[in-house]
């Protein structure tokens, strides 16, 4: 990210205000002084300290913390290194919430990026009511999670869903969403999918509409389909917008926690169903941290979810540029 | 454009969208709607409906009577001041202070500028939810658990808001407005109020819509740190509708349908903003 340095226009004609007059009183010039050189610290000084106290500090503490036996009441209870890590890396529940959390990742995140490329690609051609497809796409983002997970996890139903209801039409049986991992973690994508996809689709829109006609319409010229075009020209072309988007759900994705908290019908305190089938990591610091008020063993969790991610959007980083300037 | 005039192949191919391309298109809005219109529907029937093997697409005639079994079971009153208590500080507070701090990285001049606003770029990508152990014992020291403080206080600044709004005091404030009020003697905050507010009040608009939004739907912080019996928003209000062993799904609609109307209705007679701001709001590729 560059900051443009902007300096004051130099030809702007300034045409003298009548009735104001410049005391060139010491006080006044100080004054002046005073705020040119200090008044724009003032003005960044709230976000870098509310941010500082109530972001920054909680993540590096929570560093500190995962190396001490730590419980939310009763505080400190002794410096225990890394034996929290070591704890972590044994826990088969962690690596369950890790697999629900990759999974829904690639199905989830993965597909719902895709999906908004293409949406996006559609959107982007010259379509009668634009205005009327573009608000109802993403439409599904503004509601909120709450309730749409509550929806969906109605419409996944064992008995009762409308989904199970349209399977029976086609003859196919029954199926217990919640049951097991391969059904559970397919069903939380969709409420995923169904929210972000719109959203990113109107994102790449906006990088898309940046892109020269000119360049479109050359490669038409040379007999190239639409599809060829779209994936050599103007997926390319918005590059900058395509990794960030990634960065920024896989950033999401690693901390998912709502849908599958409420697709949990039973409310089971964050376990993501009976067998944990989908509890994600998120889930998991939940149930660590504020039901059983493990705070060491949660921050652990929060710093290893802390690099897997600083990790995982290298690498994201690194391939979708890749991926994007491919052509 | 040097281009000759296109062959009357070339015009059918890059012409307007076939059939096919609005078929799908309304594929896609129909995937999008349904779940909200289900969730209307729902809200007006009884339970019956429910253990029903048909579909149940039309409204019945229950939705009174339901809405009343949500007031009922949990002080809804309380849970929508409440949320719209906390939007409405998160809002108007984030909004000022991203925009006076935007509008001091776009247009003042001064030391470790550069450096500052990385710093701002950088804690964008960072996952502060991961620190929510920390903050929790944080708010316990203070005697903020339980308090609406809690959830107003962390939400206050954000770094994606003071990026957004440099970006529109960077674009939206002309320099020789800025020199001019400069000569005549106004001070910066002075500025700020007279020459660079009304010039980004568009983009803040959307700041404005899409943080009141994000606060009214929070969910996890708010369930952390809140107490449902106590200090209920709108969505910890719903996920307790949500929480018995036998699940009343009228009923948990029912508040859905509630809680959503509010932001339902804003979007409606805002969706052109809206759809604009997202644009706006792109990395420009």
């Amino acid at each position: 990210m560059t900051v443009t340095e902007t300096r004051p226009g130099t030809g702007a004609p300034m045409a003298p205000v009548p009735g104001r007059h410049h005391r060139r009183g010491g006080w006044r010039t100080r004054l002046t002084r005073f705020d040119l050189r200090y008044t724009p610290y003032v003005l960044i000084a709230p976000f870098f300290v509310i941010f500082g106290v109530f972001a920054a500090y909680p993540l590096l503490y929570t560093g500190w913390i995962s190396f001490h036996k730590w419980a939310i009441i009763e505080g400190d209870q002794g410096w225990t290194g890394l034996h929290n890590y070591q704890l972590l890396f044994q826990d088969s529940y962690f690596w369950n919430a890790l697999l629900n959390t990759t999974l829904l990742l690639v199905f989830g995140t993965g597909v719902q990026l895709l999906l908004a490329l293409w949406l996006a690609g559609i959107l982007n051609r010259k379509l009668s009511g634009s205005a009327v497809w573009r608000a109802g796409v993403v439409l599904p983002h503004i509601v909120s999670v709450v309730a749409v997970s509550l929806v969906f996890a109605q419409l996944y139903g064992f008995h009762t869903g409308i989904i199970n209801d349209v399977l029976s039409l086609a003859g196919i049986d029954r199926i217990d969403w919640q049951a097991s991992r391969w059904t559970a973690i397919p069903a939380v994508s969709t409420i995923i999918i169904w929210r972000w996809a719109g959203y990113y689709a109107l994102i790449f829109l906006a990088a898309m509409q940046g892109v020269p006609r000119e360049l479109h319409e050359a490669a038409m010229l040379d007999g190239a389909s639409h599809r060829r075009i779209f994936w050599s020209i103007t997926v390319p072309s918005i590059r900058p917008t395509v990794i960030f988007s990634v960065v920024m759900s896989t950033i999401g994705a690693m901390q998912t926690f709502t849908e599958p908290q409420l697709f949990d019908t039973q409310g089971t305190e964050g376990t993501g169903g009976s067998d944990r089938q989908f509890q994600t990591l998120m889930m998991y610091l939940y149930e660590k941290g504020f039901r059983e008020f493990n705070a060491g063993y949660a921050a652990t969790l929060a710093w290893v979810m802390f690099l897997l991610i600083a990790v995982l959007s290298g690498i994201n980083y690194a391939l979708s540029r890749r991926i994007a300037s491919k052509d | 454009m040097t281009l000759a005039l296109p062959s009357r192949k070339t015009r059918q191919a890059s012409g307007r969208p076939g059939f096919l391309v609005y078929g799908v298109l309304v594929a896609v809005l129909a995937a999008s709607l349904f779940p909200l219109y289900y969730s209307f529907v729902l809200p007006t029937r009884d339970n019956s409906v429910i253990g029903d093997s048909a579909l149940t697409l039309t409204p019945g005639g229950n939705l009174v009577h339901n809405i009343q079994r949500v007031y009922d079971t949990v002080d809804f009153w309380l849970a929508l001041r409440n949320s719209l208590i906390v939007s409405t500080t998160v809002t108007v507070c984030c909004v000022l202070l991203s925009s006076l701090a935007g509008f001091a990285f776009a247009k003042l001049p001064f030391r470790g500028r550069n450096a500052l606003f990385l710093a701002v770029v950088v804690t964008a990508m960072l996952p502060t939810q991961l620190g929510m152990i920390p903050l929790y014992m944080l708010m316990g020291k203070l005697g903020w658990i339980a308090t609406l403080k809690a959830v107003i206080v962390p939400a206050l600044v954000n770094a994606f808001a003071v990026f957004w709004m440099r970006q529109a005091s960077e674009e939206s404030v002309p320099y020789e407005l800025v020199e001019a009020a400069r000569v005549d003697g106004c001070s910066t905050l002075g500025i700020f109020w007279h020459v660079a507010l009304p010039a980004i009040r568009p983009q803040a608009a959307v700041l404005a819509m899409f943080t009141f939004m994000a606060t009214w739907n929070d969910f996890m912080w708010p369930l952390i740190v809140l107490d449902p019996s106590v200090t209920p928003t709108v969505q910890t209000a719903l996920s307790s509708l949500a929480s018995g062993y036998a699940l009343d799904y009228t009923l948990i609609l029912s508040g859905a349908a509630i809680g959503v109307l509010p932001l339902l209705l804003v979007f409606l007679l805002l969706s052109r903003q809206i759809v604009a701001g997202v644009m706006q709001g792109a990395v420009k590729g």
